[in-house]
């Protein structure tokens, strides 16, 4: 990565649940800043459980996450969660205010942020990703591809290192599904996309990881990894039907 | 229940009443109703004074009379029960038209039902012209335990939600040929129930994962600060005073 510091670093990360099950044998990968890299991986392979360690939710096993330099721990929580912006999959887990405003600003004010910092901080966010007009309106008054980006918003009001994205595009119709792909575009921010749609994972990110059972399998350009047909049957990972990744590649 | 309820009680407009702080409107109103409950009952014109006031609030909150009215059958139930009172009360009884009413039965009945109306005439005007948002913001200024109006609102966030997915496991169950019609159903929408309440406790854990996400921390951030001026806070104890002055002379006449 050079002189600048890589966004995210995971090294020997390995993590047991409570019950016995055994999550993660050992992650190790790298994400430099500007990067926009999918995360992969077959339902159970981990992933959920990774992200949760990204900003300390979970944590206590072995190995280390250092992001933007700062090692994730108890002593820099505060900071750890407000340069990780997790969006969750559910816009209605991460909408909990009565309204768009108050749920984009709830965490910069958490870190202390108040007044016209503040107002401009969510007017900012809010535009960002076209939602400025909905300001005032409930979540639950919303589309669902709209809850999505103002997900995407209460995040980036944090104006976080990394953004991670827990399946961005699932629930959505194609045109919402195409509106949040150029706002994921425009942003100036690294993004690490946890995501089963390989098609808009080729879309976005030009460098894909693949995790499964526990680790990391492969890590390379999204259109060759998606290419490799026995890599890909070996993780369970399947390309919709008529869908080949050469032609996109191709032609990009 | 839920879709829409929360926002059916308001009604929009830009009045003096709707314009004043939300906590000011919430301790008047509660100032007002405990007057009017501590007035004797037997002082029967504070009641129409009261209900004037009342009226002249309406009035400068550009409320009609008909939607005020119409919010008040709320109240019916309640009714019910006070009309039963002169017929069941022990004590001295009067003849009306032939019925046997007992005396302390007809002030028992007479005392629910002007301090009831008044109380629910005040809180639907409180409802009409305050935001459902505002209404929290004010008892959180008031210095209700944060915890008490943090679930509030959550209420207010999830109730549509938690509807809606009511409302899907009920078309689930009817599309698979069921339909509650009698004790013998009582199971299958007991079990509905208990399959929504597990849900629900499972969206407030990843509701509590997201807040934490965002440096959550066991109090909610203040993001709107509100203020009164010393003019707002008169003029919404403006009724409350004018109410206390009634009650006084109730009890010295």
């Amino acid at each position: 990565m050079g002189p600048v510091t890589a966004s995210l670093e995971v090294s020997g990360l390995a993590f047991a649940y409570p019950d016995g099950h055994q999550a993660l044998f050992g992650v190790d990968f790298t994400v430099g800043r500007g990067e926009r890299v999918a995360l992969l991986g077959p339902n159970g392979a981990g992933k959920t459980t990774l992200v949760l360690h990204l900003n300390g939710i979970l944590g206590g096993g072995a190995g280390a996450v250092t992001v933007a330099g700062l090692p994730v721990g108890k002593r820099h929580m505060a900071e750890i969660r407000q340069k990780v912006g997790i969006v969750f999959q559910d816009p209605d887990d991460q909408l909990f205010m009565p309204t768009v405003r108050e749920d984009v600003a709830f965490g910069p004010a958490a870190a202390g942020l108040k007044g016209p910092a503040l107002d401009a901080r969510v007017r900012t966010a809010l535009e960002r990703v076209g939602m400025a007009d909905f300001a005032d309106r409930p979540p639950h008054h919303l589309s669902f591809g709209q809850r999505r980006r103002v997900a995407v918003a209460t995040v980036l009001a944090m104006e976080p290192e990394i953004l991670v994205l827990d399946e961005p595009s699932s629930n959505l119709d194609p045109a919402s599904r195409r509106e949040l792909a150029d706002i994921l575009r425009s942003l100036d921010v690294t993004v690490l996309m946890v995501t089963h749609d390989l098609p808009y994972a080729l879309e976005l990110c030009p460098r894909a990881l693949i995790l499964s059972d526990g680790v990391i399998a492969a890590d390379g350009a999204t259109g060759e990894l998606l290419s490799d047909d026995a890599l890909m049957r070996a993780h369970r990972l399947e390309l919709p039907f008529g869908f080949d990744p050469r032609s996109v590649t191709a032609r990009a | 229940m839920g879709a829409g309820h929360a926002h059916r009680l308001y009604r929009h407009g830009h009045s003096p009443v709707h314009g004043l702080p939300a906590h000011t409107k919430l301790a008047a109103a509660f100032a007002f109703v405990v007057v009017v409950v501590s007035t004797p009952r037997e002082a029967m014109w504070a009641f129409a004074l009261y209900a004037v006031l009342l009226a002249a609030v309406a009035a400068a909150a550009r409320v009609p009379a008909g939607f005020l009215l119409k919010r008040l059958l709320i109240e019916v139930p309640f009714v019910a029960f006070a009309v039963l009172m002169p017929f069941v009360a022990e004590g001295e009884r009067v003849h009306v038209l032939g019925l046997s009413l007992s005396v302390n039965g007809l002030w028992g009945a007479w005392n629910v039902l002007a301090k009831g109306t008044l109380g629910v005439a005040a809180s639907v005007l409180l409802a009409a012209t305050t935001e459902l948002r505002e209404l929290l913001l004010g008892l959180q200024r008031l210095k209700l335990p944060p915890l008490l109006v943090q679930i509030a609102s959550f209420m207010i966030r999830y109730g549509d939600v938690i509807t809606d997915e009511m409302r899907r496991m009920r078309i689930a169950r009817e599309s698979r040929g069921f339909e509650a019609s009698g004790v013998r159903h009582w199971g299958v929408l007991a079990k509905s129930a208990g399959a929504l309440f597990i849900r629900s406790y499972e969206r407030g854990e990843r509701v509590h994962l997201a807040m934490v996400s965002r440096g959550y921390a066991g109090s909610m951030p203040v993001i709107d600060e509100v203020t009164a001026s010393r003019a707002q806070w008169s003029s919404a104890l403006a009724l409350p005073c004018a109410a206390l002055l009634v009650c006084l002379l109730g009890w010295v006449l």
